[in-house]
């Protein structure tokens, strides 16, 4: 039944709607911007650098997260051959990689002034490249295999293969020594983040959220009209 | 009910995915020397196999009212609250170098307990709070 129902639902989605998610976007980020920016205090070692964070960390916990979906998706794929799953997976991978970049990008930043230098080749630092090149072999892969079959199980395999770098990425402040500090929110204990600056992060992490979804979604309604737009092209010939 | 075909894909998916854990975990387990960013200042006593002119790291704290500085160089101690290492370096600290905060030291050893740093990285660890917080928390202590 959900085979059925769900990519033609995606059509009916309106651009009204979409329209309406980027108006909330706007008005969350906004909120979030002027939390982070004005008024949250400044950390009692990093004094204004800890601002960097309030983009950093809800990006990489993005990044991560895309990834994670599009293991499972194509899991889910190569068992049961759905599809639209996989055109899901497709359709979120740039939006992960694009957090992925922001992640690498905004902890330079924050590591120049903390630690003193831009980037070290450290567990967490290499793990997070290698997780940009499996979302770079992804997306490549649906762009250069032509053919959808050998497309689909490609770029699957690929993600698969990947999704091992996660709990390595996860956890590899705590496995090894690093110049990355550990994980300041946990499920087992209390965050180690002052709550004045945990309302700011959860602030972006929403607003990037609703981000990820727009994208998703207008991404997601494009790749769906082109396979049905090249089914019926198959049809007819 | 999953049919024959499903049934195999999965057993072959699983099967493939808990060899590949274990080939991954057994390569990391083998490369533990590389992985790690720096060695604490007690795996550099244990360690039988640290000659003096190889390049290495060494990270821990700064020990409380270890720094001393001597026109451009500074001299401080990295400790892991069980052994203690002698560090100096020609330069400019870091801004966040300070006593009781962590940090990395890239150089080379003269003896076991004497590290000549060519490079010093501040370390931060996992709190963030405002620094009014900071003075309550360092009052009550």
């Amino acid at each position: 039944m959900l085979k059925k129902i769900f990519p033609n639902k995606i059509l009916l989605i309106s651009p009204n709607f979409i329209n309406k998610l980027i108006i909330l976007m706007i008005a969350v980020f906004f909120l979030g911007l002027i939390y982070s920016l004005f008024i949250s205090p400044p950390d009692y070692i990093q004094g204004d650098s800890v601002r960097i964070m309030y983009v950093h960390v809800p990006s990489s916990f993005l990044a991560l997260g895309c990834f994670a979906f599009l293991g499972i998706a194509s899991i889910i794929n190569i068992i049961f051959k759905i599809k639209f799953v996989s055109l899901m997976a497709k359709s979120l991978a740039p939006v992960g990689m694009l957090f992925t970049i922001i992640s690498i990008v905004t902890g330079s930043l924050w590591g120049k002034p903390t630690w003193g230098i831009w980037w070290v080749w450290d567990a967490r630092l290499t793990s997070m490249f290698v997780l940009l090149c499996f979302y770079l072999a992804y997306i490549l892969s649906w762009k250069y295999i032509s053919d959808f079959r050998r497309a689909n199980t490609t770029s699957s395999i690929i993600s698969i293969i990947g999704l091992f770098n996660l709990p390595i990425i996860k956890f590899s402040v705590d496995w090894w020594n690093t110049l990355h500090q550990t994980s300041s929110i946990t499920l087992t204990s209390a965050p180690k983040i002052h709550i004045t600056m945990l309302i700011p992060l959860m602030i972006m992490l929403l607003g990037m959220l609703i981000y990820l979804s727009v994208i998703f979604l207008i991404k997601y309604k494009t790749e769906i009209m082109k396979f049905k737009l090249e089914k019926n092209k198959n049809k007819s010939s | 009910m999953l049919s024959k075909k499903v049934k195999s894909r999965i057993t072959f998916l699983f099967v493939s995915l808990v060899a590949a854990s274990i080939i991954i975990f057994i390569i990391f387990k083998s490369l533990e020397e590389n992985v790690v960013y720096f060695f604490s200042p007690t795996e550099i006593i244990k360690k039988t196999d640290i000659t003096i002119d190889k390049k290495i790291r060494i990270g821990g704290l700064v020990k409380e009212k270890s720094i001393k500085k001597d026109g451009k160089t500074t001299l401080f101690i990295i400790t892991d609250l069980k052994k203690e290492i002698i560090v100096s370096y020609n330069g400019l600290v870091p801004n966040l170098f300070a006593e009781g905060k962590g940090v990395i030291a890239e150089g080379k050893l003269r003896d076991k307990k004497y590290f000549i740093a060519e490079k010093i990285l501040a370390k931060h660890d996992e709190n963030y709070m405002p620094p009014e917080v900071n003075k309550i928390l360092e009052k009550s202590d």
